[in-house]
């Protein structure tokens, strides 16, 4: 595969301008999360009110696929309960590991990162914002890794 | 001979095409481009004299060494010692004895300090370090010194990637036991100035280890002229297999330190209330070493040797050179360590891509290069980044390949523009 099938338009779009890139007011939910391989990091805050994702955004430094990651994840996430963002996490999760073909429908924008299921190494690089994203809903506020 | 005769004579010549067709790996498509392959810091690619040792050793000579007297292990045995040989002449070492195989450079530098430190280190003592230390050559070290109460002091890098004999002396005192120092810089490929450095800590009665690993594929390496304790060094950086090392060891201090693992082979006499314990080198090689690795290990070193050394410097000097220019004319790229006394390695970063996504883009075009923090997590912060992209040389690298380089930088950059 060709990497400029992994670097589709909408990832580089996300890498170079990440939404939601700003701590959202009232955040209740925080986490942080390293890949200490290769340096990226990220720390998550989200409003969490009835079980309900409110608000979330993300700060941190990284290479565009995990910026990309992040940043889309913001967009997707917003409005889901707890379970929705299980669910969308556990397939994103077996898209880009290679498990399932992506289903455009079901994933959205997500599905651009389904080229990295031919780049093993570079999986954890897209899944470390949603890994932070979980721990922070979790009340796990110690740094997760992805290494 | 006369002045006269001296120049006439023909330089020695080092043909890189006839190595890269000894290298049976250079000759594979990655992502249907021909491999340029710039990670030889991470490891070399293996020539098919050192594949062919290997396996000979496994499919003919395959016995354990030092135990058995049957036809096979005293093959097996002679061919284990004789690369013993060829290492300690590889390093100056006075004597075989002075070597002893371990797994790798990280191994020889956390025995080295497993019982150094537990003989040398007590409290308020000190071990010197740089700022560019390896991760192997700094956290041996740092357990060393929690485990005692000593304590970790670090000279400084200059901005260029310098370790200065200046900034090592600022740091020597008298409670300095152990200076532990790289020769060259796996990130950024600085040779440090380990002699006069050496001499200086002798001075203050400190023990000098030294790291390796980036050294030895590169320069001539001679523990008698640099006048060190301690060298280590692995196979797999000098073009032989991975899971061997060496770590040399000057014999009145060797020779004296306690044994770090136990079990066979390094035992002299072994009851319930008693062991005794051999001397060097069994003494701190127990169990069954890794004898194909070391074998291996010693044929590389043959196949070194079969050049001469200064024609191969020069021809690594001059892809170096190429390199770090051609690097310099390509817009938004900052080099990461320009020390004029520098072998090897290209550290850099480019402005607007993060090294990861360059280390994927240049291998769709068949490049490959080592990115992130090459375990040199401290050295990252004192250059205010996360991590950088390397290309590291190998004696069969050319400016063909800097070529390629530049082209998957310019198409990395177009996409990402």
């Amino acid at each position: 595969m060709d990497v400029r099938e992994l670097y589709q338009e909408l990832i580089l779009d996300h890498g170079r301008r990440p939404r939601n890139f700003r701590f959202p007011d009232g955040a209740n939910q925080s986490a942080e999360g390293k890949n200490p391989l290769c340096g990226d990091h990220v720390i998550v805050k989200a409003v969490l009110h009835d079980g309900v994702v409110e608000d979330v955004g993300f700060q941190g430094s990284g290479c565009a696929i995990c910026t990309a990651a992040a940043s889309t994840m913001t967009e997707v996430v917003k409005g889901k309960s707890r379970g929705e963002v299980d669910a969308i996490f556990h397939t994103f999760h077996d898209v880009v590991t290679g498990k399932v073909p992506p289903d455009l429908e079901e994933l959205g924008k997500l599905a651009a990162f389904a080229g990295l299921s031919e780049f093993p190494m570079r999986v954890k690089c897209a899944t470390l914002a949603w890994h932070t994203l979980e721990a922070a809903l979790d009340h796990k506020p110690e740094a997760v890794t992805t290494e | 001979m006369t002045a006269t005769a001296r120049t006439t004579e023909p330089r020695p010549r080092f043909d890189v095409g006839r190595v890269r067709r000894d290298f049976p790996a250079l000759s594979q498509d990655v992502h249907e481009h021909p491999l340029v392959y710039l990670d030889s810091a991470a490891t070399a690619l293996k020539p098919q004299a050192v594949i062919d040792a290997v396996v000979q050793s496994m499919s003919r000579d395959s016995a354990n060494v030092s135990r058995g007297v049957h036809t096979l292990s005293q093959r097996a045995t002679l061919a284990f010692e004789a690369a013993r040989e060829k290492v300690a002449r590889f390093l100056n070492a006075r004597e075989a004895a002075e070597v002893v195989f371990v797994r790798g450079t990280t191994e020889a530098l956390n025995l080295v300090a497993n019982v150094l430190g537990s003989t040398r280190l007590g409290t308020d003592d000190e071990v010197l370090i740089t700022e560019l230390e390896h991760h192997s050559n700094l956290v041996p070290w740092q357990m060393a010194c929690e485990r005692t109460g000593a304590r970790l002091i670090v000279a400084p890098v200059t901005e260029a990637g310098e370790v200065t004999v200046d900034a090592v002396a600022d740091k020597l005192s008298k409670r300095t036991k152990i200076v532990a120092i790289a020769h060259v810089s796996n990130t950024l490929g600085t040779v440090l100035p380990v002699k006069q450095i050496a001499e200086l800590a002798h001075e203050r009665g400190a023990v000098v280890v030294v790291d390796g690993a980036q050294a030895a594929p590169h320069l001539p390496v001679d523990v008698q002229d640099l006048d060190v304790d301690f060298y280590a060094a692995s196979g797999h950086k000098v073009y032989g297999p991975t899971g061997i090392g060496v770590l040399y060891g000057r014999r009145e201090i060797f020779a004296e330190l306690p044994p770090w693992q136990g079990g066979g082979s390094m035992i002299h006499s072994v009851s319930f209330e008693k062991t005794t314990y051999k001397g060097l080198p069994e003494r701190f090689e127990a169990g069954t070493p890794d004898i194909s690795g070391a074998i291996g290990f010693g044929a590389a070193i043959d196949y070194l040797a079969g050049f001469d050394r200064d024609a191969l410097a020069a021809h690594e000097h001059d892809v170096l050179t190429y390199g770090m220019h051609a690097l310099q004319s390509v817009p938004g790229l900052r080099l990461i360590g320009r020390a004029p006394e520098k072998v090897g390695v290209i550290s850099f970063v480019v402005e607007g891509i993060h090294p990861h996504d360059l280390g994927t883009l240049l291998d769709g075009k068949g490049v490959a290069i080592r990115t992130g923090h090459h375990c040199t997590q401290p050295l990252m912060q004192r250059y205010s980044v996360p991590a950088t992209a390397r290309a590291s040389l190998g004696m069969y690298n050319t400016r063909e390949d800097i070529d390629r380089l530049i082209d998957a930088l310019h198409a990395a950059k177009e996409l990402f523009r």
